[in-house]
């Protein structure tokens, strides 16, 4: 009943979106309003329908009817009510209709703003929308359906949306989540890539309104600038989610693999930060125009690129659902808006003309552009990354065809792995970094050398005595001192500005100066906003330099009672319990940590085999300080005498400013979004 | 002004170019299925390979003392199109560990048993063939495909 409820919800709205659709396009070309107005309720009407959907599918899950081939397969009896739920996005079929429906809400809350004075973009917007919709529902309808049933036929089972002829249905055995996605780090990280995906699709629909319209001046990027802000914050806090997960479960002491998928989740967001930066130029210099239309172009792209990636299997990856027609559908839908919204900017090239001139290379807008490149280039090391596989296997017929290039094309699979993405991207980040310290510095149209090296002295020589003050900790790796260093400079620079500018308010108005500083940052939030989200990079990059350049790992068996060293840690091995639930049998170690000789807590490492699918899930036991990580991995035990277990252990210096710079940013995003007082423009 | 932003764009470029195909160069890894590798034999010796085979549960392994393990593996086409003629991926391993003609390599590696190794799993492995013909794993990566999408229905009772 609800099966068919929920099937024929999407399917109402499928059709609703082609009618929009075209009336949208209709009214804006007969210019008549009522057209445009229906098209306005045909999306609005989406998500209703949608929603009853999504809803119908949760039922279905909750309830546990195996009858839904879908259900069989991401849920089971012994899963919590919230996992039930979250199962919707799961697997592949559900977390189609979960991304249309998201689409549908962001798209409908757009419908909803005041429209006054951009009516000539609403049917665009309409359209780029819809279209975008309409895509995900022809998967979630034709190729990936959730709600197909398990039928037994004369001739064997079937699985179809309809009951064949004398067919009855039949239930399928639950197959149940895997228990290492039953984590709350990988309930909350895909819904927030998601919603970081959708909202990106909604500064690109008013960038091609405004294309097609040819109001193609910077409104469509300030009426879009807190969609691009969100979108940003989503993605970033799945991106951050997705790592956090990495660390707690996957108990290989690490967070970040280079997986092709995680690549897939990192280029929009790569793109979007250069996005975010780039259309700050427009704003203030009326710069860029075009470079802006063709990031947002190809931050929509690789939006569904991503999702095609992590959904489509073409790569292997440990994220990959299993193959499906999906992938040539995908591969089309982004050839043919990729190719559109192109010749859409080829089309309106010249009215997209720059007036201004960049007049010098140390100018804040100079400096702005670089930081693009350099995303850019990240981009372009990431694609190629993920592409190469493809391209090596793919060019083996020029390789077939001309004998002397057999050598160069041979159609074998090359692909590169972690070194290579950290080798070619770490440069990069290391040149961002150092450019985000002069850049704040550096002042609007003209700037020289001299100038800009008058603010840069203080912060400089505040960032030696960080340089000095690593040394004299230990640090000799000439890498790691010069990173370091460039934390040191950029971090000074952030807290120069903001000393520099509340000292002044204080001195001028007489206000205290916590005062002072609310109310600078009130008065521009944007840009201390920004400061603020510069500050927490810092801190993560600091987290991340701790772990890549300083973990260091031991491992050993010990019997119960000794200990095991690893630098001034020493771990003593006190007991072991296995313990049955209904779902799985666990195994928990306690570990009593001593660090240089005194006691420092218990930790609990543990290993559940779950009995539904197999499957084991090793929980490290963490000690989490600023200084350091201890990171302890149950591996195995002796299952008879319980006498002896061997461990991995793992200290990662300075990891946890990795997440609490992830905080820091979240809080700078609402800073930054945070709507100022209504000014007319 | 405009030449000076040319040849700034033209450095940044060239800088981007070298760092992408030095470190391709540098980290470049064959990807082979058994069969590839069995066929190049001492030609592949020494070369950074990532392989994929499926694994075979009775050849697993593990010293928990010295972290020691060892399993073989068994060819499964590396094409797409001939894993979905033989019924998908769950269904292509399965065939491999069942059939005792197909080409096995034997698989070394040092470190923790992962969780995800098991009969008829996917095992993508890095590392490098020896001369003794047993391929030395760097890194191990696993997928059980039945976890997510090859789930075949059963009747219920």
């Amino acid at each position: 009943m609800l099966t068919n409820l929920g099937l024929g919800a999407l399917f109402l709205t499928f059709i609703i979106s082609f009618y929009g659709i075209g009336a949208a396009i209709y009214g804006a070309k007969t210019k008549s309003p009522v057209w445009v107005a229906s098209a306005r309720n045909a999306m609005l009407l989406t998500f209703p329908l949608l929603t009853l959907s999504a809803l119908s599918l949760i039922y279905l899950l909750v309830t546990g009817h195996y009858e839904v081939e879908y259900v069989a397969r991401v849920t089971s009896g012994s899963m919590p009510v919230y996992l039930k739920i979250t199962s919707l996005w799961g697997g592949q079929a559900g977390s189609l209709l979960f991304w249309s429906w998201l689409m549908s809400a962001f798209a409908s809350a757009v419908m909803l703003r005041k429209w006054d004075r951009d009516k000539e973009f609403l049917p665009w917007v309409i359209v780029v929308t819809l279209v975008t919709l309409a895509f995900f529902l022809l998967l979630a309808l034709f190729v990936e359906n959730p709600f197909r049933r398990v039928w037994m036929t004369p001739d064997g089972l079937k699985i179809a949306l309809f009951q064949p002829a004398g067919a009855f249905l039949a239930r399928a055995v639950p197959q149940g989540l895997n228990p290492l996605l039953r984590h709350y780090g990988m309930v909350i990280h895909p819904p927030m890539l998601y919603l970081g995906f959708v909202s990106f699709v909604i500064p690109y629909a008013f960038a091609i309104a405004a294309l097609v319209t040819g109001r193609n001046n910077d409104r469509w990027i300030r009426v879009t600038r807190r969609w691009t802000l969100a979108a940003w914050l989503f993605l970033s806090a799945g991106l951050i989610l997705g790592a956090r997960w990495a660390y707690d479960v996957l108990g290989w002491g690490g967070y970040w693999g280079w997986d092709p998928v995680e690549v897939a989740a990192l280029m929009p967001w790569l793109t979007g930060t250069a996005f975010l930066h780039s259309v700050v130029i427009q704003e203030k210099r009326d710069m860029l125009k075009r470079w802006n239309m063709a990031l947002i172009i190809l931050t929509y792209a690789l939006v569904i690129f991503g999702t095609f990636l992590t959904r489509s299997g073409v790569l292997s990856s440990v994220h990959a659902f299993a193959e499906s027609a999906i992938g040539p559908l995908f591969f089309g839908f982004i050839g043919i808006t990729f190719i559109t919204s192109l010749g859409l900017v080829l089309w309106r090239w010249n009215s997209l003309k720059t007036e201004v001139r960049m007049t010098s290379l140390f100018s804040r807008e100079a400096m702005f552009l670089v930081n693009n490149l350099l995303l850019v280039a990240i981009f372009i090391v990431c694609f190629w990354g993920v592409v190469f596989p493809l391209l090596t296997e793919a060019t083996g017929f020029i390789g077939a065809r001309i004998p002397s290039l057999a050598n160069v094309f041979t159609g074998q699979k090359i692909t590169v792995g972690p070194p290579y993405y950290e080798r070619a991207a770490g440069p990069l980040f290391a040149a961002l970094l150092f450019l985000m310290g002069i850049c704040p510095l550096a002042a609007w149209g003209h700037s020289t050398v001299q100038t800009l090296g008058r603010a840069i002295w203080k912060p400089l020589a505040a960032s030696l005595v960080i340089l000095v003050l690593a040394f004299v900790a230990g640090a000799r790796h000439p890498g790691a001192l010069l990173a370091f260093w460039l934390l040191g400079y950029a971090g000074a620079v952030i807290v120069y500005e903001f000393g520099r500018a509340v000292l002044a308010r204080h001195s001028q108005t007489g206000e205290n100066l916590l005062a002072a500083l609310n109310r600078l940052v009130g008065k521009n939030r944007r840009r201390y906003g920004g400061a603020l989200i510069h500050l927490s990079i810092v801190l993560m990059a600091l987290g991340i330099i701790g772990i890549e350049m300083f973990q260091t790992q031991t491992q050993g068996s010990i019997p119960q009672g000794k200990t095991l060293k690893l630098g001034n840690y020493e771990i003593l091995y006190a007991d072991l319990k296995p313990v049955t639930s209904s779902t799985n049998e666990k195994t928990t170690a306690t570990i009593n940590v001593f660090k240089n000789g005194r006691p420092a807590g218990t930790l609990h490492p543990s290993r559940a085999i779950y009995f539904d699918s197999g499957q084991t899930v090793t929980t490290p036991g963490l000690r989490s300080t600023l200084e350091d990580d201890l990171y302890v991995v149950l591996v195995d035990w002796e299952t008879i005498s319980a006498e002896g277990a061997t461990f991995k252990v793992y200290r990662n210096p300075l990891v946890n400013w990795l997440w609490l710079g992830a905080i820091l940013l979240i809080f700078g995003t609402f800073v930054a979004g945070w709507p100022e007082r209504e000014r007319r423009t | 002004m405009r030449i000076k932003f040319i040849v700034g764009g033209l450095l940044i470029l060239s800088a981007v170019a070298y760092l992408i195909i030095s470190s391709t160069n540098a980290n470049a890894q064959y990807f082979l299925t058994v069969d590839e590798i069995l066929a190049r034999g001492s030609s592949a010796v020494g070369k950074n390979i990532r392989i994929s085979g499926a694994v075979i549960g009775d050849t697993i392994q593990y010293d928990s003392k010295t972290l020691d393990l060892k399993f073989s593996i068994a060819h499964v086409p590396g094409d797409n199109k001939l894993i979905k003629e033989q019924g998908g991926l769950s269904a292509a391993l399965h065939a491999a560990v069942i059939d005792p003609a197909r080409g096995k390599l034997l698989v070394v590696y040092n470190g923790e048993r992962p969780d995800l190794l098991k009969d008829e799993a996917q095992a993508i492995i890095t590392g490098h063939l020896g001369e003794d013909g047993v391929f030395y794993a760097e890194d191990l990566q696993l997928k059980c495909p039945t976890k997510y999408e090859e789930a075949v229905p059963e009747q219920s009772k």
